[in-house]
């Protein structure tokens, strides 16, 4: 393939080819993967339609994840977390789950911290999101790529 | 009842803020997964509903889908100012609810 060729794939071809041949791999696994789409869409609904900002939480996975059945997550949102400055919830969505919501912790200023650890099941190497809803009513994002060998949602 | 587990510190100072670890055991299985033998897909059973109360205040709770792990571990913080008692409730979606009981001591 020339270089030429390799400039005139558009964006659009390539996510096509790639999520064909994603449903190749799903249909060999028997597994219903949902797309990062889905995952946008679940996160449009969530917060309304707004898009949430970079910035004020934190999401802790590790880089490499040898069994995708149980990997652990720790999610901070930097508040003081008082009676008026305080995170309501904090949202952890995957990209590539047959289901992108793993789970929702909602917090309250008795809480002390907006902090929270869960472990949980990936399909597959993926984007795992945080989103933060404030009480403010502003929402915050941070999102981390975990790399599975072995994917945790069975077959 | 599925077997629970929670640790909780016996005491603290009045204004501190705790960390709290609970583990359940639970299968949380998650519909996807097939039986071998029959190659029929085994139905979803999670627990749905973590809740966690101090004093009778809910100051914590999750909601979970089937991307949480069998066994769910699941630790979060508290901010005491007084002595009391904590009520942690885990809800599964047939309605049956697990609870555990954990008392702090703040002086």
């Amino acid at each position: 393939m020339n270089e030429m060729k390799l400039k005139a794939v558009d964006r659009r071809t390539f996510i096509i080819g790639a999520g064909a041949s994603a449903a190749a791999l799903a249909g060999l696994s028997s597994l219903a993967q949902a797309t990062p789409q889905e995952a946008a869409d679940f996160l449009a609904k969530l917060t309304g339609g707004k898009t949430p900002a970079p910035g004020k939480v934190k999401l802790e996975m590790p880089e490499i994840a040898e069994n995708g059945a149980t990997v652990p997550v720790k999610v901070t949102a930097e508040t003081p977390q008082n009676e008026g400055d305080n995170c309501k919830s904090i949202a952890i969505i995957a990209t590539k789950n047959p289901r992108p919501r793993m789970c929702v912790f909602h917090f309250t200023p008795r809480s002390g911290k907006a902090t929270a650890a869960i472990r949980v099941r990936l399909a597959t190497t993926q984007e795992v999101w945080a989103v933060a809803e404030m009480s403010d009513g502003s929402w915050h994002i941070a999102k981390t790529t975990v790399k599975v060998t072995i994917g945790g949602c069975g077959g | 009842m599925a077997k629970a587990r929670v640790k909780v510190p016996k005491t603290a100072k009045a204004g501190d803020v705790i960390t709290i670890k609970t583990l359940i055991k639970h299968k949380m299985e998650s519909g996807n997964r097939k039986d071998k033998k029959t190659g029929k897909k085994i139905p979803k059973h999670i627990i749905d509903k973590f809740t966690a109360k101090f004093n009778g205040e809910e100051f914590f709770s999750s909601d979970w889908d089937t991307g949480v792990s069998a066994n769910p571990y699941c630790s979060f913080t508290c901010r005491v100012d007084k002595s009391g008692e904590f009520e942690f409730a885990w809800h599964d979606e047939k309605g049956e609810v697990t609870t555990k009981k954990a008392s702090i001591t703040v002086g």
